[in-house]
């Protein structure tokens, strides 16, 4: 073999992209991660935004499992968990703060059934966990490994007691504006407790179906959320790196190399990915690539549609990628003053009530701008002071829904500024003297992160969280077990079982594959 | 000792249908109805003299068949004509029509694009397939998922069995269908939005999703799954109106000894110690029977007719959150004459089907967001029929009535309840939508019905007007219909079922219901099954 | 009636209408997406022999007709289709068929090459769907689908190429099967390919539908004396029997028209393995149909000669004379003219193909219905194979 010929290729450091490198570098491979940014972290890298102040687009880590932690041992690489609760804000209202199974600031009527209702997204939360972390096999082919891993699906379910799994049954597809208006009363509570079903997807609380099993993804890790992004990126590129795995930053991929090599059972050839050709022309040879990268780029971009089935292209062509998410990144002046608010320690949700949720969405999925967006935030300088110079912050704003093009003309000038001075005014509602602090701002839209961080449609989950593109189905049946159609090229990140955010799932389920 | 072996309340179709299975087996039943008339929402009605109305329900297409021929029906009057396609009108002012031969119906959609008339087979063929597993689901009965009885673990192989039988693809595929939006699925086939539209229309009808929600590809399949004489997708007209089923069962009820009392409200289903025993009607009669069956839907009967201390706990609650929520109208209108719409011609195939005024996704979506929000749009979905054309007994010869549904109507205004002044608007927005597209239809009128979901809650007895006895939604259907737990047409008080559209099958005038809760009903008393369990096809 | 306004209702006519409705004595149309077309015109057997004697004129302007061209039509064209299209050179006619991801059949057709970056593709049914599926991730091509404005004129028999030498065509006889050439035609290009569907001598003329009737007047001109006559759907049927050529709707279903699973057919259910060129990289459908190649299909269609003189329409096949366990069906069959013979394809189990065949064949005789079980001998070669057909230059007669 050519020395410089690499056992894996992993496309993109991105956390998944780590993960995986880490796993198979740790069995003995030779591993090379190629990233495109000239620095690691995909959506989680962070970035200079206003001189002085720095932000990453991702936010916290909330489900992030132990056992990662603990087999990469991320702890001595600096990573550090830590609390963060979340704190609903309505003008006029007494924020409602909620850490875990705790609730504070609400009525005692709603307090008992959030009692009620967090067991049971509790306990449904818990029978899935398990699931997150394993490769869920293709349906209808009465394989083994089908039958046991659906048996065992089957077992878990029925071990809920009857009455939990009529209700698991019940609610599973329940919107989440029908599944909150059963337990609780407080409109802010119902926004509050909605969010996590809905965040980063195609999502509003009326739409049923995939807002619940959302939740519960969400809901899989322990009350451990890494609130410094930065940090853990650097633990996951040092564990990398301590691991043996070789990381070249600014080496973007043009495309994967796809030859017909001589099939394993019979005479004709099969189609086998045998290495990577950068943007600058170089070639890098490896026994298998595995991308990190979300599914329409890596079939669409990086392979192409020659060595795949029309099938298949098509049903990655239309995997529903596109983001509704856009971030915004303030450089303050100081600690924000929010109504109600002392310590701005946690995620701050600026959705008084459902309605205006939905409301947001309903302008969105026709291609305008929300009249009224709805804001998840974050001082993430209040976790890691580094980030902005000492006495300043950074506010971390995620702005849904906002369309991924807007109609009438796509994002120009006056739309981007639109879309902002609505933003601040909003954020005016709950803390009023924030314009007065604001030094620099920064607009992402999808497409924005579309075009920067190379990930098709913007979307942070790599594709909508639709019962149709989870499990067996993520991102389509065929490469859902992060084997593709070909040979030799597999998938690792957030387009793939279990799903997007920090969880590093993709990547540690990828990796377990890998290296059968 | 009890007056009668089993008191059906409610003479919709499904409850005369149950209780003429249970007189077909010997039983001594008697069905109570609130109305002066019979059948519910399938009922023919003389609202203006030599007009006949379906006024409620207005078209079907899921009337089993082997129901039809076991309880002789046809010999009862009943006689179902498949109508013609429909027009679909678009904001733009094309329409698009539906031919009946497949070589004209190719040339108008490929006028449109050349892509969606070819689209056109293929998306055919998936309904196609989708539609023959569901229908077996029909006349049977739920599998519990959570119990181990042999007949439970039965079903739930036969379920398994037959979607494993798509192939792994299409198993694939059908998941997608019962998850995805209409417009999503509708998405993967077509180009263009007339011919999305055309078909995006059987999606929300009598739903309170809209065309964007995830789960209104399933309310497609549940519309299109439906046949008459194992054409799929077809629709039919019975002969007299919609009433001519309800008649017809009845009949049927009859001839089998069965009795029915109208205008006998039921204030009460009577419980002593824990077993339904009677109904107390509003006249202050009790009447005893053995088996009482509520054709009334799940949130009616267990909030309305029933003591909450008579339940087991929690039924209460979960009647309560039942997901039964009013989303449409209907304008039932008497016409002087056919009335001409924009770009379709004179041609008496097109003009005895439908006029489908659905716009755009857009339009149908925003006026879904409208109901959101409390109100209606200026400009709703509007599916209309003119039965009158196929059908010379509902109106005066030269004369027609044209049923109009309207998707979506909200069963309660955001500044109030309906009034009969916001009725009266609201029926002025639906014909000044069809003058649009029917320059002096409003010439035309003779006499109107505007029907909110409030009259039809008030007339019928449809909680907030569902026209489905419940949402069509995956956490409501099949062994989550009506609840988890109960969908198996027994109720949680010993003696009592239910056989409304409240449970499996769901809504749609298929009788599907009532049979297969007589089905269950003779099981417990150990009679022979006399109901079908299947369909009389060879696939 | 009159006063309706039916003009939707109606089929589309031909570009050969005028003259098809002077053939057509008895208006015996059926539609071919969308358009009139004839069943037969005159009648039946006489349009088939003369098509083995003389030659017959076979409207095929229904036929869906796909220019595709770009620098990517040919990768595009190649992933579509089991055959190598990149072998093909230019001004060559292939046969091809397409297949799902799993496998199966979706229609058959011919790709002619025009150029290095131009294709005609035709084939029987609408494939516009398909195609743009095709095309998802080959953006630099452009599909101009010529169904409507492009006419098809099918001439096949013996005196095919005599007329056509009549008529002007230089140098015709020297066109090899498979091959195309262009002439000019009263200002017009006319298109010449050396193909049909008739397992015999013949032609296809393709023209700019405007110039299709001074097409059917030229060539009626010079085949006045060689007997030429046109031929409906059900001649046609016939002739590619004969040849063991299958069509949709007998021999297979089309796949993205089939409801229930499997009920479509591979490459080598149809014996069509030939076409399947498993040394390319890839196209559709390639892994499943390696997977088909080594397991062996199912089933197999195969050419049957069935004692006695009753078609075996709808049989079914079996092992044994006493009829007990059937391994098949047949696909279709008829009395052969010219071969004298009852012939049939059939689609039978491929474990039973070594051994013993019978056909029960329903039939009737003055109302009364009958049945009998005839022997079956399964046949290598087509049954219709003259010399003629791949002669060039052909003769005269």
């Amino acid at each position: 073999m050519a020395v410089n010929h690499y056992d894996t290729i992993v496309i993109g450091a991105g956390h998944n992209g780590l993960v995986c490198a880490s796993y198979l570098a740790r069995n003995g491979k030779r591993v090379l991660v190629l990233e495109a940014a000239d620095v690691c972290g995909g959506l989680a890298a962070t970035h200079e935004f206003h001189p002085g102040f720095n932000a990453c687009v991702a936010q916290y880590a909330s489900h992030l499992p132990r056992r990662i932690v603990e087999d990469l041992k991320l702890a001595d690489y600096g990573y550090q968990p830590g609390r963060l609760d979340l704190i609903g804000l309505s003008p006029g209202a007494t924020p409602l703060r909620l850490s875990d199974a705790n609730l504070n600031g609400a009525a005692s009527a709603d307090l008992e059934a959030y009692r009620d209702y967090h067991r049971l997204v509790d306990k449904l939360a818990q029978m899935f966990q398990p699931f997150w972390q394993k490769t869920v096999p293709p349906i209808g082919n009465n394989s083994l490994p089908e039958i046991l891993a659906f048996a065992q699906l089957g077992f878990k379910i029925r071990t809920l007691g009857k009455e939990d799994m009529q209700e698991f049954f019940r609610i599973i597809a329940l919107p989440m504006y029908d599944l909150l208006d059963e337990y609780v009363s407080s409109p802010l509570l119902k926004a509050m407790l909605s969010w996590d079903g809905l965040i980063g997807t195609k999502q509003a609380p009326r739409s049923p179906n995939n807002s619940v099993l959302h939740l519960l993804y969400r809901l899989q890790g322990s009350a451990d959320v890494c609130v410094n992004v930065p940090g853990l990126v650097n633990a996951l590129s040092g564990a990398a790196e301590a691991a043996g795995v070789e990381i070249r930053t600014g080496a973007p991929v043009a495309r994967i190399q796809i030859e017909a090599t001589p099939g394993q059972t019979s005479d004709v050839t099969q189609l086998a990915a045998t290495g990577v050709v950068l943007e600058n022309g170089e070639q890098i040879t490896a026994s298998q690539v595995i991308s990190n990268a979300d599914p329409k780029t890596t079939f669409l971009t990086l392979a192409g549609a020659e060595y795949l089935d029309i099938e298949f292209t098509n049903r990655i062509a239309r995997y529903r990628d596109r983001g509704m998410v856009s971030k915004l990144h303030l450089a303050l002046d100081g600690l924000p003053a929010f109504s109600g608010v002392e310590n701005p320690d946690g995620r701050l949700l600026l959705a008084p009530d459902v309605e205006t949720i939905e409301w947001a969405y309903d302008n969105a999925k026709y291609g305008e701008l929300p009249e009224q967006p709805v804001m998840e935030l974050m001082v993430p300088s209040l976790h890691n002071t580094e980030l902005a110079p000492a006495g300043q912050h950074v506010l971390s704003a995620n702005i849904m829904y906002t369309p991924f093009e807007v109609r009438d003309g796509g994002w120009t000038e006056t739309s981007r500024a639109a879309l902002l001075e609505s933003a601040l005014t909003v954020l005016e509602a709950y803390a009023p003297s924030i314009r007065s602090q604001v030094l620099g701002a920064q607009l992402l839209t999808p497409q924005d992160l579309e075009n920067t961080y190379r990930v098709s449609g913007g979307h942070w989950h790599h594709g909508d969280f639709a019962l149709d593109q989870l499990i067996m189905m993520r991102p389509t049946h065929g490469a859902a077990q992060y084997t593709t159609p070909i040979s030799g090229l597999m998938l690792c990140g957030a387009g793939t079982h279990p799903a997007g955010d920090l969880t590093g799932l993709p990547g540690f389920n990828a990796a377990r594959e890998a290296l059968k | 000792m009890s007056q009668y072996d089993a008191i059906i309340i409610g003479a919709g179709h499904n409850g005369l249908t149950n209780a003429a299975y249970l007189a077909k087996a010997g039983l001594n039943v008697l069905v109570v109805e609130k109305n002066d008339y019979i059948g519910g929402a399938a009922v023919s009605r003389e609202l203006h003299e030599g007009w006949v109305y379906s006024n409620c329900s207005y078209v079907c297409s899921m009337m089993r068949q082997s129901l039809h021929r076991d309880l002789d029906l046809s010999r009862h009057g009943l006689m179902l004509v498949p109508y013609l396609g429909t027009v679909n009108f678009a904001d733009n002012g094309d329409t698009l029509l539906s031919y009946h031969s497949e070589a004209a119906a190719y040339n108008e959609l490929k006028r449109i694009s050349r892509h969606d008339a070819d689209a056109m087979f293929r998306i055919q063929t998936d309904l196609t397939r989708y539609s023959q597993v569901i229908r077996k689901t029909l006349l049977r009965t739920p599998p519990d998922p959570t119990s181990f009885k042999p007949r439970d673990i039965h079903e739930l192989l036969f379920l398994a069995k037959e979607f494993w039988s798509l192939g792994e693809k299409e198993l694939y595929e059908y998941i997608r269908f019962f998850t995805l939006s209409a417009a999503d699925f509708l998405d993967e086939y077509f180009e263009t939005d007339i011919v999305k539209t055309s078909m995006a229309g059987a999606g929300i009808i009598g739903t309170a999703l809209g065309v964007y929600s995830p789960g209104s590809s399933y309310i497609l399949l549940h519309h299109v799954m439906g046949d008459v004489d194992g054409s799929i997708g077809a629709w039919g007209l019975a002969r007299g109106g919609m009433g001519a089923i309800s008649n017809a069962i009845a009949s049927a009820l009859q001839s089998y000894g069965g009795e029915i009392r109208t205008n006998a409200p039921v204030e009460r289903i009577l419980v002593k110690d824990g077993k339904a025993s009677g109904v107390a009607l509003s006249n202050g009669d009790v009447l005893n029977a053995d088996i009482i069956v509520s054709n009334l839907d799940a949130r009616r009967t267990f909030t309305q007719i029933m003591e909450k201390e008579d339940l087991p706990p929690g039924i209460y609650e979960k009647a309560a959150n039942y997901k039964i929520r009013g989303s449409s109208g209907k304008v039932n209108i008497a016409l002087s004459g056919l009335p001409k719409f924009n770009n379709v011609p004179d041609n008496p195939y097109v003009n005895r089907g439908g006029q489908a005024f659905s716009g755009s996704l857009e339009t149908m979506e925003r006026a879904y967001d409208c109901w959101k929000r409390g109100t209606w749009s200026d400009d709703p979905f509007i599916e209309g029929v003119i039965p009158s054309a196929w059908d010379p007994t509902v109106a005066p010869p030269g004369m027609h009535w044209m049923s109009n549904f309207i998707q979506y109507c909200p069963p309660e205004l955001a500044d109030g309840p309906w009034t009969e002044e916001k009725r009266d608007q609201f029926g002025q927005t639906v014909i000044d939508k069809i003058e649009r597209y029917s320059p002096g239809f409003k010439d035309l009128i003779v006499h109107m019905e505007v029907r909110t979901p409030w009259e039809i809650e008030q007339e019928v007895g449809l909680t907030e007007g569902n026209i489905f006895q419940g949402e069509l939604t995956i956490d409501q259907l099949l062994f989550n219909r009506p609840f988890p737990g109960y969908a198996q047409y027994r109720m949680p008080v010993k003696n009592m079922y239910m056989c409304g559209s409240s449970t499996h099958p769901g809504g749609g005038v298929s009788s599907a219901c009532g049979a297969n809760a007589a089905r269950e009903i003779l099981m417990d008393l150990r009679r022979p099954n006399t109901v079908p369990e299947d369909d009389c096809y060879d696939e | 009636m009159s006063s309706f306004d039916l003009a939707g209702e109606r089929p589309k006519p031909s570009h050969f209408q005028p003259r098809l409705d002077e053939f057509n004595l008895h208006e015996a149309w059926s539609t071919w997406n969308g358009y009139k077309f004839a069943e037969y015109y005159y009648e039946v057997e006489f349009e088939y022999f003369c098509v083995r004697n003389l030659c017959g004129t076979y409207d095929i302007s229904p036929m869906q007709k796909y220019i595709i061209s770009g620098p990517d039509a040919e990768a595009m064209l190649d992933r579509m289709v089991t055959r190598n299209v990149k072998k093909m050179k230019e001004n060559r006619v292939s046969y091809v068929l397409w297949c799902t991801n799993e496998g199966r059949v979706i229609d058959d057709g011919t790709i002619f090459r025009l150029g290095p970056d131009e294709f005609m593709l035709t084939c029987g049914s609408p494939s516009t769907a398909w195609l743009k599926k095709s095309c998802v991730g080959f953006d630099d091509l452009t599909i101009r689908d010529r169904s409507d404005d492009l006419a098809g004129l099918s001439l096949q028999g013996p005196t095919s190429c005599a007329v056509l030498k009549k008529m002007g065509l230089a140098g015709i006889e020297n066109a090899k099967p498979f091959t195309i050439h262009y002439f000019e035609f009263g200002g017009a290009k006319l298109m010449v390919s050396r193909t049909g569907f008739s397992g015999d001598l013949g032609y296809e003329l393709w023209i700019d539908a405007e110039h299709a009737l001074s097409l059917w007047d030229a060539v009626y001109a010079a085949g006045k004396d060689y007997g030429i006559h046109p031929y409906g759907e059900q001649a046609t049927n016939m002739l590619r029997l004969e040849a063991g050529f299958i069509m949709p709707g007998y021999e297979f279903n089309e796949a993205l028209k089939t409801v229930n699973f499997q009920y479509d057919q591979t490459p080598y259910e149809l014996n069509l393995g030939w076409m399947v060129d498993l040394k390319k990289p890839h196209f559709n459908g390639r892994n499943a149909l390696i997977q088909e190649a080594q397991r062996g299909p199912k089933y197999t269609l195969t050419r049957l000669d069935i004692e006695g003189n009753k078609p075996a329409d709808g049989s079914f096949i079996y092992n044994s004379k006493k009829c007990k366990t059937d391994i098949g069906y047949v696909t279709s069959a008829m009395w052969s003219p010219v071969v004298k013979a009852n012939i049939a394809l059939a689609m039978i189990e491929t474990k039973y193909l070594g051994g013993e065949l019978w056909a029960e064949i329903s039939y009737e005789k003055e109302l009364r219905q009958y049945y009998k079980v005839a022997r079956c001998s399964a046949q290598d070669a087509p049954f219709w194979t003259p010399e003629r057909a791949k002669l060039t230059p052909p003769a005269d007669v």
